[in-house]
């Protein structure tokens, strides 16, 4: 007998499994580095996306591997998302040889860009002009992808967002710019911050922008979805905000004083992942295929970590060979 | 063998680059349809198009970090900043962004740029027109830093910085840009970080670079009328630069000059000082004697600004001094 022909709903429903996996993946990941740093296993400073994970994973679904993005110093889930390999990013994290960046970069600095991936980003806006420029290449070599700059809410202060809004929309570049409004720029609230808003400032430099829920996985990914058609049908850049949620505090160990105990413990009824799940279960998936999937990735992860551990040190005389391209 | 200006070497250099490879693209304020401020991409816009030569906004900070994101995408951008003194405003694209991406990820992929700016001053242009601030950048790993002084070097050095996997800051003094003289008729490439003996001399070394070429040339006819021969090793790379020509002046000579227009202190020639007197120390029969502008901001008025630039005289002065 032929088998039935899947409906748009098991589409549906396999294509939010594929999210609520990846999900699942970078928070298992970030839950683990949480901890790993504690336990001062990885040195340096770790910027957690806790609470985030539906932009990035909803944003890395509507691009392919030609596409390119740049990131943040808060970028473990766009990485992850756009698909580094976990062995890679685990050795980096680590500082060792065989780290995607040889052990050089760290958290801020994962790259990978056989996939695309540009770059995490130490400085705050920073990313913004590179995802211009790998636009331009793309407009100029006459490729079809596009470039997403994903950016938080804090970094509509920095001038280089104005700037790069502006060159984008005169020269109709291929960019997508995502805006992770968590409401909070380092230990600042946004609200007292900034005087405008991502769409109101798209709109003034005439690039055509969207707004959405951006812990609802399925929102974040139709509208990417839509918007990176638009782009790549030769529509000039257009910005997607994502209004997220940042769990935890601006860096892995800050105890958040600033923040109100309240506000945070509301944030767990947004959480991008129990709410994939709520809705996995309305459709028939049942609790033991999600726990499946959940052990099947903590397994991943902690072969990743021990790889990771016993990985050999990055080795200075390589570091010092690499300043410059051709060794020059 | 022909004449050219320095600032037709220069459009010559980008032109036959342009020709010789398509991913070469030129972004900066008012480079395609005006040939910018200064001439130098005059007629580039018309010979390859919109695409490749764009006129971009006044945003420093956003061109050279999409330069940045262009060379890691495939591209050979030349970006140009208008003025040095603007380099202020691109710094977290040139020193966080360019000079570090080929190492901070792990050598995945080389950062192939050229930012173009000139530097100096000449033109009255003021505190914020006129810096020399080479140094700053040849202080950053990942940097290359070059400065030519002859239109067959602007030329050459420039192919050869096109063609570098690494980003180059390319220091053009704006007085030279005039400037006409012997061009061959097939030009070549020169390496990034090789020396040229500008003027041959037995009795001392004057190391340096760019305009300052000039004054040392005119220190050095002086000095010839008293019966000493100086000898002019111009550097043309500052970042690197060629220690091994500097050793081997200072072997025939034993005593050494550096002279820059940059403010003296702190400046590229504290760098060759220090590491001059570090390795080359059995070869020096005298102190190392460096000139360069005084710790002050370029001043404007006529007189102010002749005074603030190193001349002859002053070259000369620390001539007599490492020969006493």
């Amino acid at each position: 007998m032929a088998k039935a022909k899947p409906t748009a709903c098991d589409n549906r429903t396999a294509r939010l499994r594929d999210l609520h996996e990846r999900m699942v993946l970078i928070r298992r990941v970030e839950t683990r580095l949480g901890e790993l740093f504690a336990e001062d296993e990885i040195p340096g400073f770790i910027h957690l996306s806790i609470g985030q994970e539906a932009t990035a994973t909803g944003i890395g679904a509507a691009l392919g591997t030609d596409d390119t993005i740049s990131s943040t110093h808060r970028g473990h889930g766009h990485a992850l998302a756009k698909g580094m390999d976990l062995g890679g990013f685990f050795l980096e994290l680590f500082g060792k040889a065989d780290g995607i960046c040889a052990g050089r970069g760290g958290s801020m600095h994962v790259a990978d860009f056989d996939i695309g991936m540009l770059g995490a980003n130490g400085i705050v806006g920073a990313g913004l002009p590179i995802a211009l420029g790998s636009a331009l290449a793309h407009q100029v070599k006459g490729r079809k992808s596009l470039s997403a700059a994903f950016f938080g809410d804090g970094a509509m202060g920095e001038g280089v967002l104005h700037e790069c809004l502006n060159l984008a929309s005169i020269w109709s570049l291929p960019v997508l710019f995502v805006c992770e409004n968590n409401g909070w720029g380092e230990f600042s609230p946004s609200d007292k911050m900034l005087a405008t808003t991502p769409l109101k400032l798209a709109a003034a430099f005439d690039v055509p922008a969207k707004s959405v829920d951006g812990n609802d996985v399925e929102a974040v990914a139709d509208l990417a979805g839509t918007l990176s058609d638009a782009i790549r049908a030769g529509k000039g850049p257009h910005l997607l905000e994502c209004k997220t949620t940042r769990v935890l505090g601006h860096f892995a160990g800050d105890p958040q004083k600033y923040r109100d105990p309240a506000e945070i413990e509301a944030l767990a009824k947004k959480d991008p992942i129990l709410r994939a799940e709520r809705k996995l279960r309305r459709a028939g998936i049942s609790a033991g295929d999600l726990a499946a999937t959940s052990e099947r990735i903590d397994n991943a992860v902690e072969a990743a970590i021990m790889q990771a551990r016993n990985g050999a040190n990055a080795d200075f005389a390589s570091a010092a060979a690499a300043v410059y391209a051709g060794g020059a | 063998m022909a004449e050219m200006r320095f600032m037709q070497a220069i459009n010559r250099a980008l032109g036959d680059a342009m020709e010789a490879d398509a991913d070469v693209v030129l972004l900066g304020e008012d480079i395609a349809a005006p040939g910018g401020p200064f001439g130098v991409t005059r007629g580039l816009l018309d010979r390859f198009g919109e695409s490749r030569v764009r006129d971009t906004p006044i945003s420093e900070a956003t061109i050279v970090g999409a330069s940045v994101g262009a060379a890691l995408s495939g591209l050979k951008p030349v970006v140009e900043i208008m003025f040095m003194d603007f380099m202020t405003v691109a710094m977290d694209a040139v020193v966080n962004q360019a000079a570090k991406a080929h190492f901070m990820f792990g050598s995945q992929r080389p950062v192939p740029m050229v930012i173009r700016t000139p530097h100096g001053g000449g033109l009255n242009a003021g505190p914020q027109h006129s810096q020399c601030l080479e140094a700053w950048f040849a202080h950053v790993p990942g940097l290359k830093v070059v400065c030519p002084s002859t239109a067959a070097d602007a030329y050459g050095l420039m192919r050869a910085a096109i063609e570098d996997p690494n980003p180059v800051v390319f220091v053009e003094n704006k007085s030279l840009y005039p400037i006409k003289e012997d061009f061959p008729d097939e030009p070549s490439h020169v390496a990034i970080g090789a020396a040229t003996i500008a003027r041959k001399g037995g009795d001392l070394t004057i190391v340096t670079y760019g305009a300052a070429r000039k004054t040392a040339t005119d220190a050095a006819d002086i000095l010839a009328d008293d019966g000493v021969s100086a000898e002019i090793l111009d550097l043309r790379g500052i970042q690197p630069w060629d220690e091994a020509a500097v050793l081997a002046s200072l072997a025939k000579t034993h005593r050494l000059v550096v002279l820059h227009e940059a403010v003296e202190a702190f400046g590229a020639g504290a760098e060759i000082a220090a590491r001059i007197a570090d390795i080359g120390f059995d070869e020096l029969d005298a102190p190392i004697v460096r000139v360069g502008a005084p710790f002050m901001p370029s001043p404007f008025g006529r007189g102010l600004e002749a005074e603030y630039i190193p001349n002859a005289e002053r070259v000369v002065a620390a001539a007599r001094r490492v020969l006493e």
